[in-house]
């Protein structure tokens, strides 16, 4: 972003937070779930700029899910900021321990092995009765700080916190894209083994991103968990890992908020499809991917990014 | 020792299955490096096509062998139409985009065609038990084995020869090895790489729906059945080997034992010992049992 961006993105923040006074319950709600996704995509978008497309992702989605409900269930900690914290920080451990062997995979390969995780994950959770199997189980009712607000109230203060850590994990991801580090992932991407010859460790590169895409996808599931206050094996089958890529397909990965621009776009899209077509919502998804990556390869974002072209090269 | 001789028996008839379904996979991957999501509605359009089959044949006092052929070939003639309107129709306009991308055109494909097996048979689900009947039990020791079971054993034996023949001694078939081993030198020697591509992915449909139709009468034909199995022929093919055929049949037989070991000796790992396995082979070998290393692109 740069500091047109910026103050692009804070007052789009702004706007979102003041909406919460005027907009319906079901929008909030589909905001805070579309803005949780979101997160995760985000981390899907900085693997994919190396190249690395993770079929897995709903793992680290599953376990920030679980942890924030076991823990809530067997401590009895209740403030969801420190939830969202233990839960991004359980499955960026996962994340960093997986990402000794992910990081050696490229290509298709690494979606495979990634799918294999996920996959694991959701087979343990499936056949673990004292965690509810397939049914899952639900989770507590958060706090925060202090503060226990029901029913209206407890939904927009959820939706301000999954907006809050949105905006810090999106300016953080920002200043992480414009390091050395970042930015040396396109050069990832087109040839490696280059990179490697300029001294640096690509290995070490692609782990890290392994990390912050874990991170950020931990703490999505977690902030889904509390939004949905349940949380279910499903969280880590390998659809939900598709629709993450298939957002971030949507969003493309031209910049952070394109993630839950593209999220919040999806989240509406399948909510209105479902509605009014129960039978065809999958079909109307289906398409909307399809003509996506056939006349819009770069992704929603693109679209801005053209617009804005266009206006300067009108400018005289 | 009985139960040495179940694993064993359980683990060929679930290997044939696999193999059945995961041939298809592996031949597309093989010469058009897709990774064809799109093979689970293959699969699932066969098992309802099959299903359908049945429901018009059988009990009607019909000789039962007809009624297999008939199952085969409704769904090797939806199997046939389905690849060739998907190949001529969406994918030959991504090729040569990046691998993740065609991927995510077939994951496309998988969800639209998804609805269109609601519009066409509705949200129910269908029973199509009677081949299961027709073809009736056989006793080896204490064990009574289907028949059903032994013959996919057979079918799924005869399809790994006659696959290997084809490719090894038809000149189809070795048109297709040199395309899969260098696709721009082929082109170069004037193999007409279109064609090739067009008849390879809808052999691969075909095969995607034999094999939805030969499981129809052991499952429940309902909604979501090629869901599960996309990832269980993705696991398989990645074992083997993405794109190679005795791959798709040594990883059948792992993946298939070592299930029928865990549903018998621990079924807690049931779900997901294949995934383990998967994992473990990658660990060892990161592109699969059978693949050829891959020069480095500097």
């Amino acid at each position: 972003m740069a500091h047109g961006g910026r103050i692009a993105a804070s007052s789009a923040l702004l706007a979102a937070a003041a909406a919460a006074f005027v907009l319906p319950d079901w929008i909030i709600s589909l905001a805070t779930i579309a803005f949780a996704n979101g997160l995760v995509v985000l981390g899907l978008i900085v693997m994919w700029r190396a190249g690395l497309v993770s079929f897995g992702q709903a793992m680290y989605y599953c376990i920030g899910a679980y942890a924030v409900a076991l823990i809530g269930r067997w401590t009895g900690v209740t403030d969801a900021v420190a939830l969202v914290l233990i839960g991004g920080a359980c499955a960026g451990l996962v994340s960093f321990v997986v990402g000794f062997l992910l990081a050696r995979y490229r290509e298709i390969f690494f979606a495979m092995l990634s799918l294999a995780f996920s996959m694991i994950l959701y087979g343990v959770l499936v056949k673990t009765e004292s965690l509810g199997s397939t049914d899952g189980f639900s989770v507590i009712v958060p706090t925060f700080l202090g503060y226990a607000p029901h029913q209206e109230k407890l939904l927009v203060a959820l939706y301000w916190l999954v907006l809050a850590v949105c905006a810090i994990a999106a300016l953080l991801v920002d200043m992480y894209l414009r390091s050395l580090a970042g930015a040396l992932a396109i050069p990832v991407r087109d040839n490696e083994i280059r990179v490697e010859f300029l001294g640096m460790s690509v290995s070490r590169l692609i782990h890290t991103k392994l990390v912050i895409s874990g991170l950020l996808g931990g703490m999505g599931g977690a902030l889904a968990a509390l939004a949905v206050g349940h949380v279910d094996p499903n969280m880590s089958y390998w659809t939900t890992s598709g629709e993450f890529v298939f957002i971030t397909i949507l969003a493309g990965a031209g910049s952070v908020g394109s993630a839950f621009v593209g999220s919040l776009v999806f989240e509406s899209v399948r909510s209105f499809a479902f509605a009014m077509l129960p039978q065809l919502w999958q079909m109307l998804l289906g398409s909307v991917l399809l003509l996506t990556i056939l006349f819009l390869p770069q992704g929603l974002g693109s679209l801005i990014v053209r617009l804005g072209w266009r206006r300067n090269a009108g400018a005289p | 020792m009985l139960t040495a001789f179940a694993i064993l028996i359980d683990g060929l008839v679930y290997a044939a299955y696999l193999f059945i379904v995961a041939i298809g996979l592996t031949l597309i991957f093989g010469v058009m490096k897709i990774l064809n999501v799109a093979h689970g509605s293959f699969y699932t359009f066969g098992a309802y096509g099959a299903a359908t089959a049945v429901g018009i044949y059988f009990d009607r006092g019909l000789p039962d062998a007809g009624g297999f052929l008939l199952m085969v070939l409704f769904a090797m003639i939806l199997g046939l139409a389905l690849g060739l309107i998907l190949e001529r129709g969406v994918m030959r306009l991504v090729y040569g985009r990046d691998e993740v991308v065609m991927v995510l055109v077939t994951y496309a494909a998988f969800l639209i065609l998804e609805d269109v097996v609601i519009l066409v048979w509705g949200p129910g689900s269908y029973a199509t038990y009677q081949p299961l009947l027709a073809a009736g039990n056989m006793e080896v020791g204490e064990l009574i084995l289907s028949n059903y079971d032994l013959g996919l054993i057979v079918v799924a034996a005869l399809l790994a020869a006659a696959s290997y023949w084809a490719l090894k001694f038809t000149r189809y078939g070795m048109l297709l090895t040199a395309v899969i081993f260098d696709r721009e030198t082929a082109a170069a020697f004037g193999i007409n790489v279109r064609v090739v591509y067009t008849v390879t992915f809808v052999i691969g449909a075909m095969l995607g729906a034999l094999g939805g139709a030969i499981m129809a009468p052991k499952i429940a034909v309902t909604l979501g059945i090629g869901v599960e199995v996309i990832v269980l022929a993705f696991a398989v093919v990645a074992i083997g080997g993405m794109g190679s055929i005795e791959g798709a049949l040594v990883g059948a037989l792992i993946v298939g034992i070592c299930r029928a070991a865990a549903v018998h000796l621990v079924p807690q790992v049931e779900l997901f010992v294949i995934y383990g396995v998967m994992a473990l082979v990658l660990m060892i070998r990161p592109y699969g049992l059978f693949v050829r290393a891959q020069p480095r692109k500097i």
